[in-house]
């Protein structure tokens, strides 16, 4: 547990969001939208003395920036907080620079390409009915706690070759390290702690009786070199799929779900006209992009034509790069069947998202099924929508009414 | 007539989004690591224009490029 003196203290209310940004302020967390083009209209990069000094861009052109300047910007902390402790728990290749980053991402790669998202597909179907099956009488639920969830966690889980019934242990650690860890570092620490004490147990079972799963497939990986991977290195990768993989997806399932709840128009169309769902699912994915990242300034430059000094971290934020008019006629409003969609809510540059594949096929997956059981829902007035703070955003409490409004 | 396509994927700029081969499966293969390149030699069959167009115009890494033949 956190004693009180590992947690800063609290974050100012802020009052002037173009020099003084907070990404953990409430007013962002509930609506960040208007701050987003507030700032834009500012300039394409902002800075804040919060979290010991931190850029960020405001444009979809000075995110890409960042994201393709390996030379000046570092991959080495990923998160934006209020200390910057030692380095002590890596998750490559999240966290590599080149050269290190390339031959940890190629490991990766082969079990996340489309083809081995089609073998999970069955899986992901019956994850959702199952999940369904549990509340579809009542005629309401919460969505983020009892469906959106639990779909990417079992799905990682069942990659992983760990129990399914496990995910609560994993949400626990998840909202230790992305959210309270944040402002709390003993949180995170803790949660670091147990999360790779549960996986060095399953990598020691796997030493004596290997088996057929996404563990054994990293444990049986070769470096650059040639060499089997360290034990240091598969734990830190566990560590990045289920830390990446979870409440990323969870939170974009959600925001579709919220959005269909209030927007009757766009649901009756995916419901008439399901081969919309592949151009619905990319556009949903920009305008509620759920993953902010973040860079280490490690060398003077500018973006964009603004100077930027190390020393100082940047808030990546490709949910509001995705958000640009300049880049997206209509940024604001969702187009269901957008044609021209460059977005890059799973990064741009090296780093992409590993999992992307995973995550949209669980999007298409999770929005097909609900829609094929519940086509007619709204939000609940008698409850509220929450949002989670900080790094990734999406619906916590998404209370929702099944069928037609009296 | 119209003028016959051509599509071809710049290999150091794919970083595998896979949006050209869910939009235009018959233009775009993956390999192993799933990054994109063009299938066979790039030609693009009549009546695959507009295919070829919407994955140029959805690469998030500008990797695609169509010419003109």
């Amino acid at each position: 547990m956190s004693d009180s003196a590992s947690i800063m203290p609290e974050h100012p209310p802020v009052t002037d969001w173009i020099n003084d940004f907070d990404h953990t302020d409430p007013v962002w967390t509930e609506d960040p939208f208007p701050i987003w083009e507030k700032l834009r209209a500012a300039s394409p990069v902002v800075h804040t003395e919060r979290f010991l000094g931190c850029y960020m861009p405001t444009t979809y052109q000075a995110v890409k920036e960042i994201a393709y300047d390996t030379e000046h910007f570092s991959s080495r902390r990923v998160i934006v907080r209020d200390v910057r402790p030692e380095i002590t728990a890596r998750a490559p290749p999240i966290t590599s620079d080149p050269p290190e980053h390339k031959p940890a991402k190629q490991i990766l790669l082969p079990p996340f390409t489309p083809d081995a998202m089609k073998k999970l597909e069955p899986r992901v179907r019956a994850i959702c009915n199952e999940l369904i099956d549990e509340f579809i009488a009542d005629g309401k639920c919460d969505a983020a706690a009892r469906y959106t969830k639990h779909i990417p966690v079992r799905a990682i889980a069942h990659m992983l070759g760990i129990p399914e019934k496990d995910g609560d242990l994993f949400i626990k650690w998840i909202h230790g390290i992305l959210e309270l860890g944040i402002k709390d570092d003993n949180a995170l620490m803790e949660a670091v702690k147990e999360m790779t004490g549960y996986f060095a147990g399953h990598l020691e079972q796997r030493k004596k009786q290997p088996t057929d799963d996404l563990i054994s497939t990293l444990m049986k990986a070769k470096d650059k070199d040639g060499n089997p991977l360290t034990d240091e290195h598969v734990l830190g990768s566990l560590r990045l799929l289920l830390i990446a993989g979870i409440d990323t997806t969870w939170s974009a399932i959600g925001s579709s779900l919220w959005h269909l709840a209030k927007t009757p128009a766009d649901r009756e169309r995916l419901v008439k006209e399901p081969e919309l769902m592949p151009l619905a699912v990319e556009e949903l994915l920009r305008a509620y992009s759920p993953v902010t990242m973040a860079r280490e300034v490690m060398r003077e430059t500018t973006v964009s034509g603004c100077p930027v000094k190390p020393g100082n971290m940047v808030l990546l934020s490709f949910p509001a790069a995705n958000r640009d008019p300049a880049m997206f006629p209509d940024a604001d409003k969702v187009v269901i069947d957008r044609k021209e969609n460059r977005h890059a809510a799973f990064g741009l540059g090296i780093h992409r998202c590993v999992g992307s594949n995973l995550a949209r096929m669980e999007m298409t997956v999770a929005i097909e099924e609900w829609l094929k059981r519940i086509p007619e829902f709204r939000l609940d007035p008698a409850g509220k929508v929450t949002w989670s703070e900080g790094t990734v955003r999406g619906p916590r409490q998404l209370p929702l009414l099944f069928g037609k409004a009296n | 007539m119209a003028a016959k396509l051509k599509v071809r994927v710049d290999q150091d700029k794919c970083q595998g989004h896979a949006r050209c081969k869910s939009l235009a499966p018959e233009l775009f293969d993956l390999d192993e690591f799933g990054n994109a390149h063009e299938t066979g030699d790039g030609s693009v069959p009549a009546g695959l224009e507009d295919k070829a167009w919407l994955a140029q115009s959805n690469c998030p890494e500008i990797a695609i490029e169509v010419t003109e033949e």
